[in-house]
C-alpha cells in the first residue's frame, strides 16, 4: 500500500458520544432534518443557494451555476463538512422541453457521514458550460468525460474533456439528450461504416494516465515511438 | 439430440494384414476438421456465462473435440461471438476475424450477436454479420447450453458437406476499400429494421 494514502474512516469526525447514524426507517417523501452544510452555506455564500428540498431523507441543493465550483471547494475543504468524496457527476434532460438541464453533483463526507445532492441549472438556449471540479476531485475526471459524451456540458478547466463511451470521432452528437433519436442520426450503413474506419489500436497515448505511470518500464522502442508523440498501433 | 459419437458412413475398413481404408479426401479431411475444431470465444455479456457453462464440465464441448478453448484468434479456427456488440467494438471484431488463419468459421450465439436482439439502439450493431460473415446463428436470450450444442453440432455438419472443389469456401472476404463493409449499404440498412434480420437471414450463404 502507497503511503500517500491515509485511510478514512466513516463517521470518525463526529463528536464521540452521538448517535451512530443508522440506515433511517420512516423517510417521509417529502420533508425532515436538512443537512446541516445548507443553513452555513446560505450564510456564508450570500444568493448562491437558491432552492433546498430534503426527499427520501436526502438534500437537494440548486446552485447558482457561476458559484459552484465555490461552494464544492469550500464543502470539501472545510473542516467541518468534509465532503471528500465525489460518488457522481451527471445530468437530467426532462420530457418538458422548457425545463431546464440539470447539471448533478454526488457529495459525501465519510468522517461525517453525510450526503448532499448539488445541482445547477442549465436554462434552455444558454451556454452548456459549467465549472469543472477536477482541480478539487481527481474522480470528477472520467466522470465529467461521460457526462460531457452523453449530454454535451462542457466542464470549464478539465484537463482532458473528451468522449468516454463513444469512439472520439463520434459525428452523430450527444445521446442521452432528448432530441437525440433512439437508433442514432444516421443510417445503420453510414453507422457501421464509421465504426469500421476506427483504427481499434489508436485508443491510447502516452499522457493517458496508465500508460504514463508506466511509461519507464515500456520496451526501449515503445518508449520511443510513444516519446514522439505517436499514439500505439499507428 | 443425439450426442452420442456415431461411426462415419464413409469411412470403411478392409480387412488384411495390414489395416486400411479407402474413402474421399473430402470425406477425411472434413471429418478430421469437425472433430478438431478449437473455439475461440469473443464474450462480450450474459451469452459468455452460457458459454462458459457449456465448456465445463456438465455439458463439455470437450466431447465434440473443443477440447482446447483458444484465446489467441491465430490458433482457433471456431469464433464464437456471445453478446451484443457495441459499435466502438466492430473494428475490433472485424480485426480478430481477420487474424484467424482459415480454414475458419464462425457462430453468433445469441440474440444479440444475431440481430442487435432488443438493443435497437444507436450504439449497437444490429448482427455481426454485416461485419464478418456467420455460419451458424444460435437464438435464444441467452441460448441454454443444449442450444449452442446444437449450434455446433450444425456446424459439424456444415463442415461435413463442405467440397475442396469450392473455392468460395475459404476465400477471405474482401471489404470494400473506402467503406470496409463487405454487404452492400442498402443491405445492411434493410435488415437493421426492426425484425428485418429475422426475415433475411440467408445472406451469408448458408
Amino acid at each position: 500500500m502507497s503511503g500517500r494514502f491515509k485511510p478514512v474512516h466513516a463517521g470518525s469526525a463526529l463528536a464521540s458520544g452521538a448517535a451512530v447514524p443508522a440506515t433511517p426507517r420512516d423517510v417521509p417523501y417529502h420533508g425532515g432534518a436538512m443537512n446541516p452544510a445548507v443553513e452555513t452555506l446560505r450564510a456564508r455564500f450570500p444568493g448562491a443557494v437558491r432552492r433546498a428540498d430534503v426527499v427520501w431523507g436526502e438534500t437537494t441543493i440548486i446552485v447558482d451555476r457561476n458559484q459552484v465550483h465555490d461552494v464544492i471547494r469550500w464543502l470539501h475543504d472545510d473542516q467541518t463538512q468534509r465532503y471528500d468524496y465525489l460518488s457522481d457527476v451527471t445530468a437530467v434532460e426532462y420530457r418538458d422541453l422548457e425545463r431546464p438541464i440539470e447539471v448533478v453533483w454526488h457529495l459525501r463526507s465519510l468522517p461525517f457521514r453525510r450526503f448532499l445532492r448539488v445541482k445547477a441549472l442549465i436554462e434552455k438556449g444558454s451556454s452548456m458550460e459549467v465549472p469543472s471540479v477536477w482541480d478539487i476531485y481527481k474522480s470528477a475526471d472520467w466522470l465529467e468525460r461521460e457526462c460531457y459524451d452523453m449530454f454535451g456540458i462542457t466542464f470549464a478547466g478539465h484537463p482532458d474533456l473528451r468522449r468516454l463511451l463513444m469512439w472520439e470521432q463520434y459525428k452523430e452528437g450527444f445521446p442521452l439528450r432528448k432530441d437525440f433519436p433512439l437508433r442514432g442520426r444516421f443510417s445503420r450503413s453510414e453507422q457501421l461504416r464509421q465504426a469500421l474506419a476506427a483504427n481499434p489500436e489508436a485508443r491510447y497515448s502516452k499522457d493517458e494516465l496508465s500508460i504514463a505511470d508506466a511509461f519507464e518500464e515500456l520496451p526501449a522502442d515503445m518508449r520511443r515511438r510513444l516519446g514522439a508523440g505517436e499514439r500505439t498501433g499507428e | 439430440m443425439g450426442l452420442s459419437p456415431r461411426p462415419e458412413p464413409n469411412l470403411t475398413e478392409i480387412s488384411g494384414d495390414e489395416p486400411w481404408i479407402t474413402t474421399k479426401l473430402d470425406a477425411f479431411v472434413n471429418w478430421g476438421r469437425k472433430n478438431s475444431l478449437w473455439p475461440m470465444p469473443f464474450g462480450t455479456a450474459c451469452c459468455a456465462i452460457e458459454f462458459m457453462a457449456t465448456a465445463a464440465s456438465k455439458y463439455d464441448i470437450a466431447r465434440f473435440g473443443m477440447e482446447r478453448q483458444a484465446f489467441s484468434p491465430r490458433q482457433a479456427d471456431l469464433l464464437i461471438c456471445a453478446g451484443r456488440v457495441p459499435f466502438k467494438l466492430a473494428p475490433v471484431l472485424r480485426r480478430i476475424w481477420q487474424q484467424m488463419p482459415q480454414p475458419k468459421w464462425c457462430i453468433s450465439m445469441g440474440a444479440c450477436a444475431s440481430t442487435g436482439g432488443m438493443f435497437d439502439n444507436y450504439a449497437v450493431v444490429q448482427g455481426i454479420d454485416s461485419i464478418i460473415p456467420v455460419d451458424v446463428y444460435v437464438p435464444g436470450c441467452p441460448p441454454r447450453p443444449e442450444g449452442l450444442l446444437y449450434g455446433i453440432l450444425m456446424l459439424q455438419k456444415k463442415i461435413m458437406n463442405e467440397r475442396s472443389s469450392d473455392k468460395s469456401l475459404r476465400s477471405e472476404m474482401e471489404p470494400d476499400p473506402t467503406t470496409q463493409l463487405y454487404i452492400p449499404p442498402s443491405v445492411i440498412d434493410e435488415v437493421s429494421e426492426p425484425f428485418g434480420n429475422s426475415i433475411h437471414q440467408t445472406r451469408s450463404g448458408l
